[in-house]
């Protein structure tokens, strides 16, 4: 087998070997809020790959220019008015989605895998890689949703993509739709149980115990 | 003196530490953001502002389609069954040189050239002023008006209630009420969005002798003229009261309704 080149490596690695929700489980309320619906899904993975990539390239531009000590608000000057753009876009161009959306979208700007990839890479990086590296955690992120959702619409409504593949009990079928995956705790528990199989998949993943636990537990005095 | 080239090329060969360029590049930075997003929010705003008058025609009609009657004529006729008319509220006749579809009546009630301010004795609904051109909405079945939709808003116990309000042709039978938009508590003043109780408007008169005298009242309706209010919601029924009394009468829509009925065709 060969070694893949380093590029395709920037690109694939965020997908599975340092995925941004799994590993670093960042960007966690969103993916809980917006995963009822593969549609709704989709389109926030859309947006969010678009703002981090449009945002890695500009500040990888500017890179040599960015004074240390203001670094953070430059940052995230350029990414709030990148989802700013962005948010005005589907609000004129897909209002329902955006309205089925609410403030998830806004809140891209506050959504720390954004900032952690600039921050982290696309301040160090020339904007070819620091764009592909941006796009691989969007690609990351994405898949997450787009699995965490898949699940939801399919066993909360009998679902995908808004379109009936489960006969309702409700429309003469045999499928009894679970309520509980449409509710946000639904996603807590799917996302959980993603992150533990991918850790016992690839055991690397798991990062060591911050703090050892106390073996043997204080006496109590009495 | 340097060209502003040469100017532009010591200015991004200073270090990053110092204090004249870590200003200048947040400055640049805030202008050149500051400029894209104003640029995409007026470019995109005909698009958006299009899509928010599309969903409320659109919630309209489908308080509108579930009308006994009303939904048929709506079938029929397609997406041309409501007309939008525009009413100038001191005269009582149609508004003349004005879009009816990028009208916006919220606007015009904030803008002193084309609102009037409300004396304390005829504002019940609270609003402080009040446009002076107003959008009302008619379904005509074979050309005559079949219902018409008057959208009314008033200050609440805690937010402002809108709602539209839909006469029958004798433009005294009240056809439906929808609110839609309220801030009222939940649970209580929030149930006046509960369909059971705005079914409760449906046939109900709304005028005696001329006079507008529909309202919500403790306990149970006692005629035509009374609906029944939500226990607990003393002062969002009142308040439902004084705003449809007002949109009806001498200030509200009152002049245009009586043209209407006089027999002046919309």
């Amino acid at each position: 087998m060969t070694q893949p080149t380093p590029t395709l490596r920037t690109l694939v690695d965020p997908i599975v070997g340092s995925n941004p929700v799994t590993v670093h489980v960042l960007g966690i309320c969103s993916a809980l809020a917006v995963t009822t619906s593969l549609s709704t899904a989709l389109t926030m993975s859309i947006a969010l790959t678009v703002v981090i990539a449009a945002a890695a390239g500009i500040i990888s531009l500017i890179r040599h220019h960015i004074p240390g000590s203001i670094r953070l608000i430059l940052q995230i000057t350029i990414i709030a008015a990148l989802v700013i753009v962005a948010d005005q876009v589907l609000r004129a161009f897909a209002y329902e989605m955006s309205q089925r959306l609410t403030v998830f979208v806004s809140l891209i700007a506050t959504n720390c895998i954004v900032l952690g990839r600039t921050e982290a890479y696309a301040l160090h990086n020339p904007p070819g890689p620091s764009m592909l590296d941006a796009i691989g955690n969007g690609a990351g992120y994405s898949a997450v949703l787009l699995l965490v959702a898949f699940i939801r619409e399919l066993f909360g409504a009998g679902a995908l993509f808004g379109i009936n593949v489960l006969p309702l009990v409700a429309d003469g079928g045999w499928y009894q739709p679970l309520r509980l995956m449409l509710l946000a705790p639904s996603a807590f528990i799917i996302l959980g149980l993603l992150v533990w199989a991918a850790r016992s998949l690839w055991p690397q993943q798991a990062e060591a115990r911050a703090f050892e636990l106390r073996h043997q537990p204080r006496a109590t005095e009495t | 003196m340097a060209s502003p080239l040469a100017l532009w090329k010591r200015f991004l060969a200073r270090p990053n530490t110092d204090r004249g360029k870590t200003l200048g590049i947040a400055f640049l930075v805030a202008i050149v953001c500051g400029l894209s997003v104003s640029v995409a929010s007026v470019l995109l705003r005909p698009f958006v502002t299009a899509n928010v008058e599309a969903e409320r025609l659109s919630l309209m009609t489908a308080m509108l389609a579930d009308l006994p009657g009303i939904g048929d004529i709506l079938a029929d006729a397609g997406d041309g069954a409501v007309e939008i008319l525009l009413v100038d509220l001191a005269t009582g006749t149609l508004a003349q040189g004005i879009d009816p579809t990028s009208y916006d009546p919220i606007a015009a009630a904030a803008d002193p050239e084309a609102s009037t301010a409300l004396s304390r004795a005829e504002d019940f609904a609270g609003l402080g002023r009040r446009e002076n051109v107003a959008p009302v909405y008619a379904v005509r079945r074979d050309g005559a008006l079949a219902l018409l939709v008057l959208p009314v808003r008033g200050k609440g116990y805690q937010s402002t209630i809108k709602a539209y309000l839909a006469l029958e042709a004798d433009l005294d039978t009240l056809a439906a009420l929808t609110v839609y938009e309220q801030g009222e508590t939940p649970g209580l003043g929030a149930n006046i969005v509960d369909p059971a109780w705005q079914a409760l408007w449906a046939g109900k008169q709304v005028a005696r002798e001329g006079e507008v005298v529909i309202e919500v009242v403790r306990g149970d309706s006692s005629g035509p003229h009374e609906v029944a209010g939500i226990s607990g919601a003393s002062v969002t029924g009142y308040a439902m009261t004084d705003m449809i009394q007002f949109w009806l009468g001498p200030a509200g829509y009152g002049p245009f309704l009586d043209r209407l009925r006089a027999g002046e065709q919309p």
